[in-house]
C-alpha cells in the first residue's frame, strides 16, 4: 500500500485492513469543538462517513452544520477532537506535525470558495506551487502547470495574472492548481458559489470530467442546490451529525465533457 | 519557492516600496550622520594629520589632546635628541596669540612656531608664496580661511546706513599684521585641515612664535621627532618617555588620544548617537509596520500554502527572504545616498564615509529586517492552515 513519492517511507503504516482498499475516506464518531470566548461550540457531534475512491461526494446542509469544519478535518488542517478519521488508510492524528504537512502535500488537493490563487503569480505559476512545494525544480513545475492548465482549457492564458481572468477562469486555475500534483484526495469548499449558474456548471463539468479517477476521491462541500446533480452521492449534514446519504434526483452523472 | 516568496512580495509594488522606503531611509541616516560623526572627530586631530613628518610627539604627561597646551623648558629638546634611535627632533610652539586687525580689531589666532631650518610641521599646501619664504624679516604664512575670513580687511561702512559697502578685502602676501604687538608681514598663504578651532592659523618660524609669544619661563609646546630608519617607532617612544620622563605618542596614538577626549568630554558622540538610534527606530517602525501589514493581506495565500503542504520552517526561509531583499535593496539606496555626500561641494560639512561605517550600516539592517520581519514571522508560524476554508 505505497502513496505517491517518498512520505510513505517516513509515515507510519495504514491502520486500515486491505478489506478497505477501495475506501478512500473513513470518518467514525468524529467530534470537533471550538472554545469561544464564552463556551465551546460543538460543531462535529459524531460524525460517520465513508467516501470510495473513484467517487464524487458532496457534502450539504444548513450553514454552521460543521461541513467545513469536517472537511477540513478529512483534508488534515484541522485536528479532531475524538473519533477516527483516516484518509487512505493514513490517519493525521497518528503522524507529527511534518508528516502531515508532507502527506497533504503529497496526497491532498485543495479548492477554495475565494479561488485563493497567489495574485502575484500567472496562472502557471500558481497551478506550479504544489509540486514546487514537493520539491520539483521551478521550470520543470511550470511545463507542468502549462499542460494542466490546457486540460482545464486555460492553454491560452497560461501567463495571465489572477486579476486579469474572470471568476471562472480563476476557479479553472485552482482545479489544475489541485490537481497539478496527482492527489488522491480533493476537496473543495463551495466551488461554485461565487460563480454564476452556468460558470458553476463548467467547473462542475471539469471536475467531474478531469479531476476524478478510480484511484481518487472528490468531496464537494456545497449549499448549491443546481450542482447536485453532478454528486455520485450526496452527504446530508445537520447540526454536526450526517443525517442520510442519498443519490441525487437527477443524476448529470456523465455530462458532456467541457 | 523562494522565487516564489520575492514574486509575492514585488507583486505589491506599493507596499514593497514602502518597506524598502524604511529600510533605506534608516541606512541613509546611519551612514549620514556616522560619516558626519568621523568627519568632525577627524577635524579634532587635523593638525596631526597636516603634520604629517613627525613620527612621535613629545609633551608634558598631563597633556590630555592636540589643543591641551602644557609648555615644556627648551632644554627638552636636546634631551628627545640625545635619545638613541631618534633621527631628529625638532621644536614645535602651538598658542593662541591676539591678532590686531587694520581696523583696530582684535583676532585670536592659532599660531604654530616650526623649526626655523628645516621648517618641519608646516602646512601641508601652499596656495601662495613658499614656505620657505618664512625665513624673511617678520615672515607669516596664513591659512586662506582666515585669510579671507577673520582676517580680511572689512568693507567700508557706508556712513548713512551703517551698512557696509562690498565685501572684505583678503589677507594678501605683502599684507601687513600685528601679531601680539609684533609687527608681521604676510609671505604666503596655505590651506589646513580644518579643526575643531574656528581660529585663523598663522604659521612662522620657532623662533619668530616665541617673540610673538608673552614672556613666560616656558615656551616649548611639543617636541616632534622621527625615528632613525628601520627603528620601531613605538619602542623609541618608549624609551624616550624612559629617558625623558616626559610623555611621547606615536602620531597615531597622539591622534586617538585627542579623538577619545573629545568623545569623551563633549556631547558629540551622544547626539550623533541620538541620531543614529533615532533613525534606527524610525526605519524599523517603517519598514516593520510596513512588511506586517504585507503579511496581513498575504494571510489567506499563507494559509493556503500551508494546507498545501508547506511547512513552518520553510515559510519562514520564504519571511526571512523577503526581508532579505528588501534589506539589500533599501542599503543599497540608503547608503549610496549617503555618500553622495561625499561629492557635494560644502565646505562646512564634515563627512568622512569609512569601509566600518558601511559594516556599522550593514549590521544596523539586518536587525532592522530581522526585527521588523518578527512578527510577520510569528504570525505566520502561529497561523491555523483551517483559514483558508472561512469565507
Ligand atoms: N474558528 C471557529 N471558532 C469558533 N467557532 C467556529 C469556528 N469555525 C466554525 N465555528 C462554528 O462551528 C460551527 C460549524 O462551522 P462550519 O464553518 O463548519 O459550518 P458550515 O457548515 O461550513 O457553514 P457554512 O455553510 O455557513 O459555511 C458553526 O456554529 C460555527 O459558528
Ligand atoms: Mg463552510
Amino acid at each position: 500500500m505505497s502513496l505517491r513519492g517518498s512520505a510513505s517511507a517516513t509515515l507510519p503504516p495504514p491502520a486500515a485492513q486491505p478489506a478497505d482498499a477501495g475506501v478512500a475516506v473513513h470518518c467514525k464518531g468524529v467530534v470537533k469543538g471550538y472554545n469561544t470566548a464564552s463556551t465551546r461550540v460543538m460543531a462535529l457531534r459524531g460524525v460517520d462517513l465513508q467516501i470510495r475512491a473513484g467517487e464524487l461526494m458532496m457534502l450539504v446542509g444548513p450553514s454552521g452544520c460543521g461541513k467545513t469544519t469536517l472537511i477540513s478535518v478529512i483534508a488534515g488542517i484541522l485536528d479532531r477532537d475524538e473519533g477516527e478519521c483516516s484518509v487512505f488508510g493514513h490517519d493525521f492524528a497518528a503522524m507529527s506535525s511534518g508528516q502531515r504537512t508532507r502527506f497533504r502535500g503529497e496526497n491532498v488537493g485543495f479548492v477554495f470558495q475565494a479561488f485563493n490563487l497567489l495574485p502575484a503569480l500567472t496562472a502557471a505559476q500558481n497551478v506550479a506551487v504544489p509540486l514546487l512545494i514537493n520539491g520539483l525544480p521551478q521550470r520543470e513545475a511550470i511545463k507542468a502547470g502549462r499542460e494542466m492548465l490546457a486540460r482545464v482549457g486555460l492553454g491560452d492564458r497560461t501567463d495571465s495574472l489572477p486579476r486579469e481572468l474572470s471568476g471562472g477562469q480563476q476557479q479553472r486555475v485552482a482545479i489544475a492548481r489541485a490537481l497539478v500534483h496527482k492527489p488522491r484526495l480533493i476537496v473543495c469548499d463551495e466551488p461554485t458559489s461565487a460563480l454564476d449558474h452556468d460558470t458553476g456548471h463548467v467547473i462542475m463539468r471539469l471536475l467531474k470530467s478531469v479531476a476524478l479517477d478510480k484511484d481518487r476521491a472528490l468531496v464537494i462541500v456545497t449549499h448549491d442546490a443546481r450542482i447536485f446533480g453532478f454528486a455520485d452521492r450526496i452527504a446530508l449534514m445537520d447540526d454536526g451529525h450526517i443525517t442520510g446519504i442519498s443519490r441525487p434526483e437527477t443524476p448529470t452523472a456523465t455530462p458532456a465533457a467541457n | 519557492m523562494n522565487a516564489l516568496a520575492l514574486r509575492m512580495l514585488l507583486g505589491d509594488r506599493a507596499k514593497f516600496l514602502g518597506i524598502v522606503f524604511g529600510i533605506g531611509f534608516a541606512a541613509f541616516l546611519i551612514t549620514q550622520q556616522v560619516s558626519i560623526f568621523v568627519g568632525l572627530m577627524a577635524r579634532t586631530f587635523g593638525f596631526l594629520t597636516d603634520a604629517s613628518l613627525p613620527q612621535v610627539w613629545v609633551m608634558d604627561p598631563k597633556v590630555q589632546f592636540i589643543d591641551d597646551l602644557k609648555p615644556l623648558q627648551d632644554t627638552q629638546l636636546y634631551r628627545v635628541r640625545g635619545v638613541e634611535g631618534v633621527a631628529w627632533a625638532m621644536p614645535l610652539y602651538k598658542g593662541l596669540l591676539r591678532a590686531r586687525l587694520a581696523n583696530g580689531a582684535f583676532q585670536t589666532c592659532n599660531v604654530i612656531g616650526i623649526d626655523d631650518s628645516t621648517l618641519i610641521g608646516g602646512p601641508p599646501e601652499m596656495l601662495h608664496g613658499r614656505i620657505e619664504d618664512l625665513r624673511r624679516a617678520d615672515g607669516v604664512v596664513v591659512d586662506d580661511v582666515g585669510a579671507s575670513g577673520k582676517l580680511a580687511r572689512p568693507a567700508p561702512v557706508d556712513p548713512s546706513t551703517g551698512k557696509p559697502i562690498g565685501k572684505p578685502t583678503p589677507l594678501r602676501v605683502g599684507d601687513f599684521l600685528e601679531l601680539n604687538d609684533h609687527r608681521a608681514v604676510v609671505v604666503g598663504i596655505c590651506r589646513v585641515s580644518r579643526t575643531f578651532q574656528s581660529q585663523p592659523v598663522v604659521y612662522t618660524t620657532y623662533t619668530r612664535a616665541v617673540t610673538f609669544a608673552p614672556r613666560e619661563r616656558k615656551l616649548l609646546s611639543f617636541v616632534v621627532a622621527s625615528v632613525s630608519p628601520g627603528r620601531d617607532v613605538e619602542s623609541v617612544a618608549a624609551r624616550i618617555r624612559a629617558q625623558t620622563g616626559l610623555a611621547a605618542y606615536t602620531s597615531g596614538e597622539f591622534k586617538r588620544m585627542t579623538v577619545l577626549y573629545f568623545m569623551r568630554y563633549t556631547g558629540i558622540p551622544l547626539n550623533f548617537g541620538i541620531a543614529v538610534v533615532l533613525g534606527f527606530l524610525v526605519g524599523t517602525a517603517i519598514a516593520g509596520q510596513t512588511f506586517y501589514n504585507f503579511t496581513l493581506d498575504n494571510l489567506r495565500q499563507f494559509g493556503a500554502l500551508k494546507a498545501m503542504g508547506t511547512g513552518n520552517l520553510r515559510l519562514l526561509r520564504m519571511i526571512l527572504l523577503q526581508a532579505l531583499l528588501v534589506g539589500f535593496i533599501g542599503y543599497g539606496l540608503g547608503v549610496g545616498s549617503a555618500s553622495l555626500f561625499a561629492f557635494v561641494p560644502l565646505g562646512e560639512l564634515a563627512f568622512m564615509l569609512l569601509p566600518q561605517t558601511l559594516a556599522i550600516t550593514g549590521a544596523a539592517i539586518v536587525l532592522i529586517c530581522l526585527a521588523a520581519s518578527l512578527l510577520s514571522i510569528q504570525k505566520v508560524m502561529r497561523l491555523e492552515p483551517a483559514i483558508v476554508f472561512k469565507g
